[in-house]
């Protein structure tokens, strides 16, 4: 019975993101980047559950995402580029991983920003392979060979979006119930406990940690076919920064909150940036603030408190 | 090897005189950032901004200094006035209208109200002061350049960057290693940091602890922009570039001594400064290889205690 809710849930989601793609269509757009930056911060949910935060996930994004700009002016085809740029994501999170799990906390964090960082200034400084600051442009992709009119491409890619998100959050919800990820959330309690019953705590942080660098592979990719222009700036601290900042945004109760956070991060972004062209970023903070300070639970937690409410009611 | 040495004496001198100079700004972020962090547990995120805006608030003074026709040397301690303005303006307002609200909360969230009021002071930054670069080097130009003599070379290094930066840091080295251990205020900072509820229980106002550190470090923060001010230009970001770096210094010295900071300050300052005259290209790279690598071997950094293992 709840099963079937949830389904029908998710069902009228995805419906509504198309409805709204369909009636308003610069949105469309807006909604693309949201789901696939919701992709990188499903990771960065999984993270959160074993109390780790990452301050460098970004550049799995940025790592994938160029990987598509090299990739597209060879073979630009999405099929094809997008499962290799994933991958390429998460191969590169397993070597980092395998170094960086072995750290907790702000150590934890300090390091995956400084590999990112490093990675920041590589794509900056080596001019002549990544063209630094001004970027690359990407041709459009195809789809199964088969080139589509920009309009189509559009929608291709929101669904492909779309796709991905509920596959991965479906994903991430079977992970999380299983007995590793009821593990992951025994690193946040109490790591010595878990070592006690003869489990690694280190593997079970890089499984989680291999699956969010995946994750946010995809959303790399989806973003750079979206938006067809690369830069750096998608691998500086403060990009990954965003995607905390949309993780607690959203709130990390559920695997909805990700892109409920995003989504959200991006509307008011946009509307900030058209009413206060200079300010956009204090808008931006002062709402993580007033999220922070009053609903700690996110967005998901207080739609869940209000649905709670009325039931009591 | 050593043709090598003697042929490039004067980039080797350039870079360590550079690399001296730097290092003392970034000391003086990183140690504040790690009092910080030692009492209220909470990595800064704007203490960036902090330093950004200690620097806009100095170049102002400096400005206002040259353009009413007030003697030159009063740029000297406008520097300071605009760190002790900056530490007793912003860090109060801070800790007790944002940080305090949040104290219990989890770390995940407190570390996002820092970076909330990042994004927040950012762009008030640019809102104040424009995103023009502002230029004030006044204490510069005032101290003029002193000859260093380098092998048979001489190398001709302003004053200001030879004397006042390293000086300052060293004398606020001095200073904090004093109040540190010898006085009743830094005593009782240490004892808070040990171990909040026990200090509590010996009764020391813990609140009030917390309040007079995060203004410490704040004013120090203040003070770095404000010495570093005189010698590059103020371009919106700088704060942001300041903070990653800081970071990379606190964790490669480990929480803990205020010496183990110093320290790392001037291996970083250094390092980064031989990047800049030998490889360019590695430039920003050089903190975090430094970072990585010494945790590679020493998880809980070069001067770190190892936490004992809670079960």
């Amino acid at each position: 019975m709840r099963r079937a809710g949830e389904v029908l849930l998710v069902l009228l989601a995805a419906a509504l993101v198309l409805v709204v793609a369909w009636t308003v269509p610069w949105l469309r757009f807006v909604l693309t980047i949201a789901l696939a930056k919701g992709l990188a911060v499903l990771g960065i949910l999984l993270l959160l559950r074993a109390g780790q935060v990452s301050f460098g996930h970004a550049l799995y994004l940025a790592f994938a995402a160029y990987a598509i700009a090299f990739g597209a002016a060879r073979v630009p085809e999405t099929l094809l580029l997008l499962p290799l740029a994933a991958i390429g994501a998460a191969l590169l999170g397993l070597l980092v991983g395998l170094f960086v799990v072995r750290y907790r906390e702000i150590f934890f964090g300090m390091l995956n920003l400084a590999l990112s960082m490093v990675f920041y200034s590589l794509l900056e400084k080596f001019y002549s392979i990544t063209h630094g600051t001004d970027g690359i442009r990407l041709p459009p992709t195809t789809f199964a060979g088969q080139v589509l009119d920009p309009e189509t491409q559009g929608w291709a890619m929101l669904c492909l979006a779309l796709l991905l998100s509920i596959l991965f959050a479906v994903l991430v919800r079977i992970y999380l119930a299983s007995p590793i990820g009821q593990a992951l959330a025994g690193i946040k309690t109490r790591e010595a406990r878990l070592e006690f019953m003869g489990i690694s705590g280190r593997r079970v942080l890089l499984s989680a940690y291999v699956l969010s660098t995946l994750m946010a592979g995809c959303g790399g990719a989806v973003l750079a076919m979206t938006t067809r222009h690369v830069t750096p700036a998608l691998s500086y601290w403060t990009a990954s920064g965003e995607l905390v900042f949309i993780a607690i945004l959203g709130g990390s109760g559920s695997v909805a909150g990700p892109f409920l956070g995003a989504v959200a991060y991006e509307l008011t972004r946009v509307y900030a940036a058209a009413l206060v062209a200079d300010a956009w970023q204090m808008v931006l903070g002062a709402v993580l603030l007033l999220v922070i300070l009053f609903a700690p639970g996110g967005l998901w937690g207080m739609g869940r408190a209000l649905v709670g409410r009325r039931r009591q009611a | 090897m050593l043709a090598w040495f003697s042929e490039n004496t004067l980039l080797l001198g350039l870079a360590a005189l550079d690399g001296l100079s730097y290092a003392a700004t970034v000391f003086m972020v990183a140690v504040g950032l790690n009092l910080v962090f030692g009492v209220l547990r909470i990595l800064n995120v704007a203490h960036g901004s902090l330093f950004a805006i200690g620097g806009y608030v100095a170049a102002t003074l400096g400005l206002f200094i040259a353009s009413h026709g007030l003697p030159a040397w009063l740029s000297l301690p406008a520097l300071l006035l605009a760190a002790v303005l900056t530490g007793a303006l912003l860090g109060p307002v801070i800790e007790r209208l944002l940080l305090r609200r949040v104290e219990n909360q989890e770390p995940v969230l407190q570390l996002l109200v820092t970076f909330a009021l990042f994004m927040i002071l950012e762009d008030l930054q640019k809102l104040v002061w424009g995103v023009q670069p502002v230029v004030s080097d006044a204490p510069v130009r005032l101290l003029g350049t002193v000859d260093v003599p380098f092998g048979t070379d001489v190398i001709p290094f302003t004053a200001y960057q030879l004397f006042v930066l390293p000086g300052v840091a060293v004398v606020t080295l001095l200073g904090l290693v004093w109040f540190l251990r010898r006085t009743l205020a830094g005593r009782m900072i240490v004892a808070v940091t040990e171990d909040r509820e026990a200090a509590r229980a010996m009764g020391i106002d813990a609140a009030r602890v917390t309040l007079l550190t995060f203004s410490a470090g704040a004013a120090l923060a203040a003070l770095g922009g404000a010495l570093a001010s005189p010698t590059a230009s103020l371009v919106p970001g700088v704060g942001a570039q300041t903070i990653v770096l800081s970071f990379a210094v606190v964790a490669t010295a480990g929480l803990g001594r205020v010496e183990g900071a110093a320290v790392t300050a001037l291996l970083i300052g250094l390092g980064r400064a031989f990047a800049v005259y030998f490889e360019p290209e590695l430039e920003v790279v050089i903190p975090y290889i430094i970072m990585v690598a010494v945790l590679l071997v020493r998880p809980q950094g070069l001067f770190g205690v190892l936490e004992t293992r809670r079960i």
